[in-house]
């Protein structure tokens, strides 16, 4: 079996405001025997302002992936836009010379070289091609039998499909195959790829909630007890603006968000205090309260 | 005056700028521009579209086209883009749609034309290496529940890289008084 050691990539969003995240994954990735590396240095990965300055982004992203060839190590990230990022810009500096020596010769003014050493990836693109299903399987102790959720993947753990590449963008799987690991039940619903509305929320705020709220809807209509995401930013959506939603709306959702690291924690056997339940925003009393009735 | 007048009377030749086009497809992945044929599968996929009354890709990307420069720079339409890559995933003539709108977008901001929160966020990184400013008593509650510190940015080098590539614009204290 191949080493699970990677440096971990937490971003800006997650020490920001999203630390159950952190804390939940920690707990999982140790169970699984993946040693994680802190990042010696580090800038955000660029994504936030790639709208503003193309370069800026490249040079930001291209930083990142030179700290991790000097460690010798792979990228894990939590956060979908990390992943995204550092993968679309290590692809890119590693296909095209002219671009690289352009970059290079920024990086040179900071000490550093792009060599195209590394590489990086979300944890579960590495819990499908590092860590392997029957891995994670052996992990479940209490298995969430009858427990019914929907997985919300976010764009960029799938798209653009050229970079990411190892899941279907229309009908993502891997996330739901994960989820069906841990007993539980990945229903269907409506339009599952699509967008939190997180990225526009400081542009539009009305518009971005509407999307956030066309999700809850479609989730809600399936039955799901829970949603599950893999994103701090759509986590965000979900959960800390579910009762805004709610007020702008004048309706109810009380939707249980949690994060994917979450619900594996508790088949792997952790306690909801372990994994930061607490620090939840939608009450997740309900669908603690269905998983110990099963 | 109508919607459709109005757009009507912007597609004048002397309101026209038909180098726009090659601005656009001068810039990384803008190039692809010239291969759209509006065929709307693009806003039709846009998650944007369905709740804007305003915000619809093909007509910003032929806009762009026809050389509408100042009307595509200065619509604040432009910046409902939630980069979710449906459009470019789906394109059937491989346009990289939600890149040539983020060159459109970058073009607005070196016209001056930049958003508060990009410039909130291009600082903060200048300041702190994150993109929001992470409160310091946090990394004491990091420490009480038991996780390791932040990594600490060598600011020095990420500031310079940050002028080196030109992005001082973004700075908000860089900002000319």
């Amino acid at each position: 079996m191949s080493e699970l050691r990677y440096l971990l990539f937490l971003g800006c969003t997650i020490p920001y405001r999203v630390t159950s995240y952190e804390i939940s994954a920690r707990k999982i990735f140790a169970k699984l025997g993946i040693e994680l590396v802190e990042m010696p240095d580090f800038n955000c990965c660029g994504l936030p302002v790639d709208p503003a300055d193309h370069e800026v982004m490249l040079a930001l992203a291209a930083r990142n992936l030179c700290l991790a060839e000097q460690q010798g190590l792979n990228i894990i990230t939590l956060c979908t836009g990390c992943a995204t990022t550092l993968r679309k810009v290590n692809r890119m500096l590693k296909q095209e010379k002219e671009l690289k020596t352009r970059i290079n010769e920024y990086l040179k003014e900071v000490d550093m070289e792009f060599k195209g050493t590394a590489e990086a990836q979300h944890f579960i693109q590495a819990f499908k091609e590092d860590v392997g299903f029957d891995r994670i399987k052996e992990t479940i102790q209490e298995p969430l039998v009858g427990l019914k959720v929907a997985e919300h993947c976010g764009c960029h753990l799938l798209r653009p499909s050229k970079v990411m590449a190892y899941d279907d963008p229309e009908d993502p799987a891997v996330l739901k195959g994960l989820i069906q690991l841990t007993g539980a039940k990945c229903l269907d619903y409506a339009d599952e790829a699509e967008c939190c509305g997180y990225t526009i929320i400081a542009i539009d705020e009305k518009v971005a909630l509407q999307l956030t709220r066309e999700k809850l809807h479609h989730v809600k209509a399936a039955g799901a007890q829970a949603l599950i995401t893999v994103c701090p930013s759509c986590h965000l959506m979900f959960d800390m603006q579910q009762s805004r939603i709610e007020r702008m709306f004048n309706e109810r959702f009380e939707l249980p968000v949690l994060h994917y690291p979450q619900l594996l924690g508790l088949a792997m056997g952790f306690t909801p205090d372990e994994l930061a339940f607490n620090e939840l925003r939608v009450n997740p009393s309900r669908i603690l309260e269905a998983i110990k009735a099963t | 005056m109508g919607e459709k007048t109005e757009a009507l009377r912007d597609v004048q030749p002397t309101r026209l700028d038909p180098s726009f086009k090659y601005e656009v497809m001068k810039e990384r992945d803008g190039e692809t521009l010239k291969i759209c044929f509006q065929c709307g599968t693009c806003t039709s996929s846009c998650p944007t579209a369905r709740f804007s009354d305003s915000y619809r890709p093909r007509t910003i990307l032929r806009m762009a086209q026809l050389g509408l420069r100042r009307k595509v720079l200065s619509s604040p339409t432009l910046w409902l883009c939630t980069a979710c890559f449906t459009c470019t995933d789906r394109c059937p003539q491989d346009v990289e749609v939600a890149s040539v709108l983020r060159v459109l977008r970058n073009l607005a901001i070196r016209e001056g034309q930049i958003p508060r929160i990009y410039a909130e966020l291009a600082s903060n990184i200048y300041e702190t290496g994150y993109a929001y400013k992470i409160p310091e008593q946090r990394e004491r509650k990091r420490q009480e529940v038991g996780l390791p510190p932040l990594p600490k940015p060598s600011l020095d080098k990420v500031d310079r890289l940050i002028e080196l590539v030109g992005g001082s614009k973004l700075i908000k204290s860089k900002e000319p008084e």
